[in-house]
C-alpha cells in the first residue's frame, strides 16, 4: 500500500516536472531569454520571440493545464485513487 | 440619442442585471456564504473567477501599459496568466482535498499552529486591502467619466452597489453575478477591438490583425509601428525591455508566483465539487481570461498607432516628421481630445508655440534625433497621455458609435464591481472565519458568524471607500506589493505545506516572516516607509535597483526563493511534524474522499 502511494506520487512529480518544465521554457525562456534571437523570424507579421511573449505563452499555458488534468485524471484511474462519482459522471457522458 | 443617455441605459440595464441575479441567489448557510455550497460547475466557475481575476486594472489599464511599454508590456500578459499553471498543478487541487474554507485554515491545521495562522491571515489581509483600494478608485475614474458625476460621487454609487450584492448574497450571489459582468466586460471590450483591427488591417479577429499588413500597404502593423516610434524618438515597440533581461524575468516570475498565491483567487477553487473540476476549473479559468488578455496587445498596439497617426499625420503621407506640416494643428484637434482634456488625463501645452502638436520622445537616448528635433524648433513634448485612458478613450479615438462608447463604461464598471466583491468575501471570510471563531472565539454560532462576516464586509467597504476618496499617494505602488506579499509569503508556505511532508512549523513561519521582510525592506527602500513620501532610503542599499538591478516591483520572486531557503535550513535544525500531520498530507495528496466543504474545525 504504501509502495503504491509513493509510486503515485513520483509519478504525479514527473509530470508536474514535464509540465513545469516547458511552462518555463516557454514564458521566460523563448519569450524573454530567447527573445531577441527568434525577433529574427517572421510569423506573419509578428516577429516570433514579441508573439511568444503576448500570444504564444498564454495560449501554451492553456494547452498545459488542460492536458495535465487528462493526463492527471489517467494517473488517478490506474492507482485508483480517483473519485467515485467523478467516474460516473464521466461514463454518462461518454 | 446623446451619449451620455446611452450611457445611463447600458450602466443601468447591467446594473438591474446583477442585483437581480444576486437576489435569486442568495445565500441560505454559511457554506451557502463561502463556498457557494460547493456546487458550483468548472466552467461556471472558470468564468466567475476570471471576472473575479480581472480587475479594473486589467480591463482600463492593462492594454494601456502595454501600449506605453511595448515588448516590456509581456510581464502582465505572462505573469497574470502563467500564474494559473502554478495554482492548477501546485496548489487548487490538493487545497480543494482538504476541503476547509480558507486558506488560512489549510495552514493552521497543516502547521498546527495559531502563530503561523496568524502570519498568514495578516498577509492576506495586507494583501486584499491594497489591492481592493485600487478597484475602489477605478470605480470612482469609470463612474465620473461617464456618468458625469463627480469622483466622489462615483465612489459613493460603487460602495453601496458592491455593499448590496455582496452582503446579501454571498459567494453563491457573487459567483453567478460574476458571470454576468464576465459577458459584459468581455463583450465591451472585444467589440471595439474588433473595429478597430478590421479598419486598420481588414481582419477582424484582433489577434491576428496584430500580425496582418496595414490595409492597403504592403508593410505589416508591428514593422510600421516600429518605424513610427522610433522615428519619434522612443524605443523599438517590438523589442523594449523594461530594465534588463534578468529584471523581466523575475518581474514576470513575481507576477505569476503572486497570482498564484493570492487568497481571493485561491479560494474560488473551494467552490467546485470534486478535485478534478478543481485542476479543470483553473483551465476554464484561463480560457476566459486569454479571451482579454490576447486581445489586449492588439488594443495597446493599434491605440498608439492610432494616436500617433491623429497627432502627427505626417506619417501616413510618408513625410519626415521634423517637417512643419507634419504636426496636428492645435486648434483642428478631435473631439476627443478636448473631451479627456477635461478629466485632466490628457494634455496639450504649446511649447514652441507654433500652434501645432510634437507629440515625441524628448528624453530619447538617441542623440542625432535630439539636435534634428531641436533645429526643427521643437522645445519638448507637448502632449500628456495618462496610460488610464487608452481603453476608454479607445472607442472615440477610432471614432466608433456612441452604442460601443456606453458599452465600454458598463465593462470597466463591471471590472471593478466584480473583483471589489471578491476581495471584500476574502476579506470578511478572514476576520470572521480565521480570526473570531478560528482563534478568539471557537464557539460562536453559525448564525453570528455570518452577521460577524458581513459586518466585516461593510467595514472594509467603508475603509476601501475612504482611501479611494483620499488616495494615500500610493495606488499604483500597492498593486505591486500586493503581489510581492503573496509570491513571498504564502504561496512558498502553501507549497511547501503539501510538496514536503517533512515541513514544520517553525521552518514555515520562519520562511514566511523572512520572506516578507525581504521584500518589504526592498520595496519601502524605494517607495518609502508604508509608502510615506520622505522616508526612502535607497542610499542605505546602494542607491535604486542596487540588487543586480532589480526594481521594487520584480523583487517578490528573490522573496519567494529566500522563504523557501530559510525553511528549508530551519526545518533541518528543528524536529519533524508529527506523526498525524505526515498522515494529513499524505491524505491531502490522493483525490478520493474528497467531501464537502466545510468550517468546522
Amino acid at each position: 500500500m504504501a509502495k503504491k502511494k509513493r509510486s503515485y506520487w513520483s509519478t504525479t512529480l514527473r509530470l508536474l516536472g514535464i509540465v513545469l518544465a516547458i511552462w518555463a521554457g516557454v514564458s521566460l525562456g523563448l519569450s524573454i531569454i530567447l527573445a531577441p534571437l527568434l525577433n529574427h523570424i517572421q510569423l506573419g507579421g509578428y516577429p516570433l520571440g514579441f508573439w511568444f511573449a503576448q500570444q504564444g505563452s498564454i495560449f501554451t499555458f492553456i494547452v498545459l493545464i488542460f492536458v495535465y488534468a487528462i493526463l492527471m485524471g489517467r494517473i488517478d484511474r490506474r492507482y485508483d485513487v480517483h473519485e467515485k462519482s467523478e467516474k460516473k459522471s464521466n461514463r454518462k457522458r461518454g | 440619442m446623446s451619449l451620455q443617455v446611452m450611457t445611463y441605459i447600458a450602466v443601468g440595464l447591467s446594473f438591474l442585471l446583477y442585483l437581480g441575479i444576486a437576489f435569486w441567489s442568495r445565500a441560505k448557510s454559511t457554506s451557502d456564504f463561502y463556498v457557494a455550497g460547493a456546487s458550483v460547475g468548472p466552467v461556471v466557475n472558470g468564468m466567475a473567477t476570471a471576472a473575479d481575476w480581472m480587475s479594473a486594472a486589467s480591463f482600463i489599464s492593462m492594454a494601456g501599459m502595454i501600449s506605453n511599454m511595448g515588448y516590456g508590456g509581456s510581464v502582465f500578459l505572462m505573469g497574470w496568466t502563467g500564474g494559473f499553471v502554478l495554482l492548477a498543478m501546485l496548489l487548487a487541487p490538493y487545497l480543494r482535498k482538504f476541503g476547509k474554507f480558507t486558506v488560512s485554515q489549510f495552514i493552521r491545521d497543516r502547521f498546527y499552529s495559531k502563530t503561523a495562522a496568524a502570519v498568514a491571515v495578516l498577509c492576506l489581509l495586507v494583501a486584499s486591502i491594497t489591492y481592493i483600494i485600487g478597484q475602489m478608485t477605478g470605480v470612482g475614474v469609470a463612474f465620473s467619466r461617464f456618468l458625469g458625476v463627480s469622483n466622489d460621487v462615483g465612489i459613493y454609487i460603487g460602495m453601496a452597489i458592491v455593499f448590496a450584492y455582496a452582503v446579501f448574497g454571498g459567494m453563491k450571489g457573487i459567483t453567478y453575478t460574476q458571470v454576468a459582468q464576465y459577458c459584459v466586460m468581455s463583450i465591451a471590450y472585444i467589440i471595439p477591438a474588433i473595429f478597430i483591427a478590421f479598419y486598420l488591417t481588414g481582419n477582424p479577429i484582433p489577434q491576428l490583425g496584430l500580425g496582418s499588413n496595414l490595409r492597403g500597404e504592403n508593410i505589416a502593423l508591428l514593422t510600421r509601428l516600429d518605424q513610427v516610434v522610433t522615428d519619434l524618438g522612443f524605443k523599438e515597440y517590438t523589442t523594449s525591455l523594461p530594465g534588463s533581461t534578468l529584471n523581466m524575468v523575475l518581474f514576470t516570475l513575481t507576477l505569476m508566483i503572486g497570482t498564484a498565491g493570492l487568497p481571493h483567487v485561491i479560494m474560488r477553487f473551494f467552490t467546485v465539487p470534486n478535485v478534478a473540476a478543481a485542476r479543470r476549473s483553473a483551465g476554464w479559468t484561463l480560457v476566459f481570461i486569454a479571451v482579454l488578455y490576447t486581445t489586449a496587445p492588439a488594443v495597446g498596439a493599434m491605440a498608439k498607432y492610432n494616436l500617433h497617426t491623429t497627432v502627427t499625420p505626417g506619417i501616413e503621407q510618408n513625410m519626415s516628421v521634423f517637417e512643419p506640416e507634419a504636426s496636428l494643428v492645435g486648434e483642428e484637434r478631435p473631439d476627443w481630445m478636448r473631451r479627456w482634456e477635461k478629466t485632466g488625463l490628457l494634455q496639450w501645452e504649446d511649447k514652441n508655440k507654433d500652434g501645432r502638436i510634437q507629440y515625441y520622445n524628448d528624453a530619447s537616448s538617441d542623440q542625432q534625433f535630439l539636435t534634428r528635433a531641436a533645429e526643427a524648433g521643437w522645445q519638448g513634448n507637448e502632449l500628456m497621455v495618462n496610460a488610464d485612458i487608452i481603453v476608454l478613450a479607445n472607442p472615440e479615438i477610432a471614432m466608433l458609435p456612441f452604442w460601443v462608447i456606453a458599452l465600454v463604461a458598463a465593462g470597466g464598471i463591471a471590472a471593478a464591481l466584480s473583483t471589489a466583491a471578491g476581495l471584500l468575501m476574502a476579506i470578511s471570510s478572514a476576520v470572521s472565519h480565521d480570526l473570531i471563531k478560528g482563534i478568539f472565539a471557537p464557539k460562536i454560532s453559525e448564525k453570528s458568524e455570518l452577521l460577524t462576516g458581513k459586518i466585516s464586509m461593510a467595514v472594509s467597504i467603508v475603509v476601501a471607500g475612504w482611501l479611494g476618496l483620499n488616495p494615500p499617494g500610493f495606488a499604483a505602488g500597492t498593486v505591486a506589493l500586493a503581489f510581492g506579499i503573496a509570491a513571498s509569503s504564502l504561496f512558498p508556505a502553501l507549497m511547501m505545506g503539501i510538496f514536503f511532508v517533512k515541513m514544520n512549523k517553525e521552518g514555515v513561519i520562519a520562511g514566511m516572516l523572512s520572506g516578507l521582510t525581504v521584500t518589504l525592506f526592498y520595496v519601502f527602500a524605494h517607495k518609502g516607509i508604508f509608502f510615506i513620501q520622505g522616508t526612502q532610503f535607497t542610499q542605505l542599499i546602494g542607491g535604486p535597483n542596487s540588487f543586480f538591478g532589480i526594481t521594487p516591483e520584480a523583487i517578490g520572486a528573490v522573496g519567494a526563493f529566500v522563504n523557501f531557503a530559510v525553511a528549508f535550513i530551519v526545518q533541518r535544525f528543528t524536529k519533524n511534524p508529527p506523526e498525524h500531520i505526515q498522515a494529513l498530507v499524505e491524505s491531502v495528496r490522493s483525490p478520493r474522499g474528497a467531501k464537502t466543504v466545510d468550517g468546522a474545525h
